[in-house]
């Protein structure tokens, strides 16, 4: 039972940084329509500043993290100017091969810049555990589990509360309409990739005590989020955080009860079967059209 | 100009429109039957790599550029192709009928992965297949019996009726290049035919497909059975190409690239398959010259234009330190993606076409003819 317990929360605390890295998937879709490959990589280069802020340049940890975040919703906006507007409007397609080609470039330009080996960052949660009777969580892993909550209430508050969050979601349904209303569309575009670089970094530096920040992380991780976000239904904020969770949890499940090999795909096979049932997710909005 | 009269159905839909296309591929099939007698044996090997690529190419044109369906997962039929090779060839069956078979057992796969599909759509199919692969990837990790895991498989020399083909040698080029050039016509029939012409119908518009009487669903499942067959029998060929398999090589990495081929080749044409696979290959051992005579070339340009001894050193060291730089290749793949896509979406093939009508409207050629309509009403929600 006690093991269950561990595993559960090591699974909840793993499902979260998905969450949050599929957050910034979500956020996207749900202003854009457009899916970001990169999203995953867009982690990894916050993660990076936020090393070169703490580890290297000796920064207070909440300072670098600001730092980091703020680096790291500049850089959003930029990537959004020169790779994602010149082709809004075209095929989805398309705009996931451009977001692909970003991840590449990014991928290969921070390796070179920092070097392919891991990294760490000395967080205030490092070390220590809390021990409630004979259970022991690690305040890494609780913060993850915190900063998620956190991050996603403030982004569901956002999203359905604000003028702002009302604009973006009318833009994501019919960028034309959106503009004759008023909203300055280009500009809420630039501010969702900013968010979602800002989300990705915060992810980033939360996963860094628990699992390191080398060149690839983006990529492995990125590709556990994005079922996360599947599983959720695109475009759904709840939906990416309890996507994350479950696949968190099947995956250490998986590890701890089933043999060998099955961590890895488990997450996967479950996503299957949730698109087989329900096409569009979980939490997804059923819209189809009858002939 | 050339005008070209079509009086009835047939004239449309021929496949070769008029004498010049004769005199033009005649010329190419020359040049590709002379080819390993004139280039380096490096370069021939590399053309093989183009043959197999272009025919996945092709499949893969079939699914998502002639029925729209996105595919991530190409990699896992490739490997589905390449493992039934390996494993057939140790019971001495001779290579046609594992070849055939292992066209066969990966169009069953491909049909079997088809029908989940249908439901999906857009991203939910990208995510679906990039699924399907990584279980692929983990059941031949795993099933040591029949895949040995891991470690992998020794792929013997292939034997075409009692003669040895060495991957090495013309003989194996030929047998690719024949695969390939009887898939392209396979798929250039297939395409003037009422099943071709049901995919791009169902590309266009499943809703108007519908309407018209297509059923959606049985030709999804057919594009998805017939461009996984495909892939099937490149995977053959690329096993033995390699000599040697293991479950690593078929990653997701593997399927982007694919999904490159058709992008940067132009996903409307199968020329944009064999175009892409040519840019995707070749664009190694061009890298590689790049490295080793861009320093050399750029300090050149700097002495002559009166840069000092010194300098021009400096310039040597500077650039063959960034040309030599790990991971460089991944940047300049990502830019070279994400230029096609902002400037040169209908592909290789499509600059050429453009060219091509440059040169025969002469003064009269708009710049407007290939302008792409943005739609700011996305239409994916409510398909």
């Amino acid at each position: 039972m006690l093991d269950f317990v561990q595993q559960l929360v090591s699974g909840i605390a793993l499902g979260c940084v998905y969450g949050l890295i599929a957050l910034g998937f979500v956020l996207v879709y749900k202003a854009t329509e457009v899916v970001n490959f990169a999203q995953g990589d867009l982690m990894m280069l916050g993660g990076f500043f936020a090393f070169t802020f703490i580890g290297m340049l000796g920064l207070n940890y909440w300072l670098g993290f600001a730092g980091a975040v703020a680096a790291m919703a500049a850089f959003g906006m930029l990537a959004e100017r020169v790779v994602v507007r010149p082709i809004l409007g075209y095929p989805q397609f398309s705009i996931i091969m451009a977001t692909i080609g970003l991840g590449y470039f990014l991928r290969s330009v921070v390796g070179m810049i920092w070097g392919t080996d891991d990294f760490k960052i000395e967080t205030p949660f490092s070390d220590g555990v809390l021990r409630i009777g004979s259970l022991v969580l690690a305040y890494d892993k609780l913060s993850v589990i915190a900063a998620t909550i956190i991050l996603c209430a403030l982004l569901y508050l956002f999203f359905n509360r604000t003028t702002l969050g009302t604009a973006m979601r009318a833009s994501s349904e019919n960028m034309l309409a959106a503009y004759y209303m008023g909203i300055p569309v280009k500009r809420v575009v630039s501010i969702v990739w900013a968010i979602s670089a800002a989300v990705a970094t915060a992810a980033g530096v939360l996963l860094a005590p628990i699992t390191f920040i080398h060149s690839n992380v983006g990529l492995v991780l990125g590709l556990k989020a994005f079922p996360a976000a599947v599983l959720g239904g695109f475009g759904s904020i709840p939906g990416a955080v309890v996507g994350g969770v479950l696949i968190g949890v099947i995956e250490s499940m998986a590890g701890f009860y089933l043999p060998q090999g099955w961590k890895d795909v488990a997450p996967y096979i479950v996503l299957l079967v949730v698109l087989l049932l329900k096409p569009e997710g979980l939490f997804g909005v059923h819209t189809r059209k009858k002939v | 100009m050339r005008f070209l009269f079509k009086t009835d159905y047939e004239d449309d839909i021929k496949l070769f429109p008029h004498s010049g296309y004769y005199v033009s591929y005649g010329i190419l099939i020359a040049f590709l039957l002379i080819a390993p007698f004139v280039l380096s044996s490096y370069l021939v090997s590399q053309l093989v790599f183009v043959c197999i690529y272009a025919t996945v190419g092709v499949g893969l044109m079939i699914l998502t550029g002639f029925t729209g369906q996105a595919s991530l997962g190409h990699a896992a039929f490739l490997a589905i192709g390449a493992y039934t090779a390996a494993y057939l060839q140790q019971y001495n069956v001779p290579f046609p009928v594992y070849f055939l078979a292992g066209g066969l057992l990966t169009g069953v796969v491909g049909a079997l992965v088809g029908f989940p599909a249908l439901r999906l759509t857009g991203i939910y199919l990208v995510i679906a297949t990039i699924s399907f692969a990584f279980i692929v990837e983990e059941v031949l990790a795993r099933w040591e019996s029949v895949t040995h895991g891991n470690e992998g498989m020794r792929v013997k020399t292939l034997s075409l009726f009692g003669q040895a083909v060495p991957q090495n040698g013309p003989t194996f080029y030929y047998l690719c290049l024949a695969v390939l050039v009887l898939t392209i016509v396979g798929t250039l029939n297939l395409l003037r035919s009422p099943t071709g012409r049901a995919f791009v119908a169902i590309r266009d518009s499943e809703t108007a497909a519908r309407s018209m009487g297509v059923n959606v669903s049985l030709y999804k499942v057919k594009s998805f059975a017939i461009s996984a067959a495909i892939t099937g029998l490149a995977g053959v060929l690329f096993a033995h190409k390699l000599s040697f398999i293991s479950p690593e090589m078929f990653t997701l990495q593997l399927s982007i690239e694919f999904i490159i081929v058709i992008l940067i080749g132009g996903a409307f044409s199968l020329h944009g398959a064999v175009l892409g696979a040519i840019f995707l290959v070749m664009i190694d051992p061009f890298l590689t010259y790049l490295k080793d005579d861009l320093p050399g070339i750029i300090s050149g340009l700097a002495a002559t234009f009166g840069a000092d001894s010194v300098t021009a050193g400096k310039v040597h060291s500077n650039v063959a330190a960034i040309a030599s730089a790990n991971g460089l290749k991944g940047a300049i793949y990502g830019v070279i993606i994400v230029l096609f896509v902002l400037f040169e979406p209908l592909g290789l093939y499509g600059r050429w076409l453009k060219i091509k009508l440059f040169f025969q409207l002469f003064p009269l050629y708009k710049r407007a003819t290939f302008k792409r309509q943005k739609i700011y009403v996305k239409s994916e929600r409510n398909r």
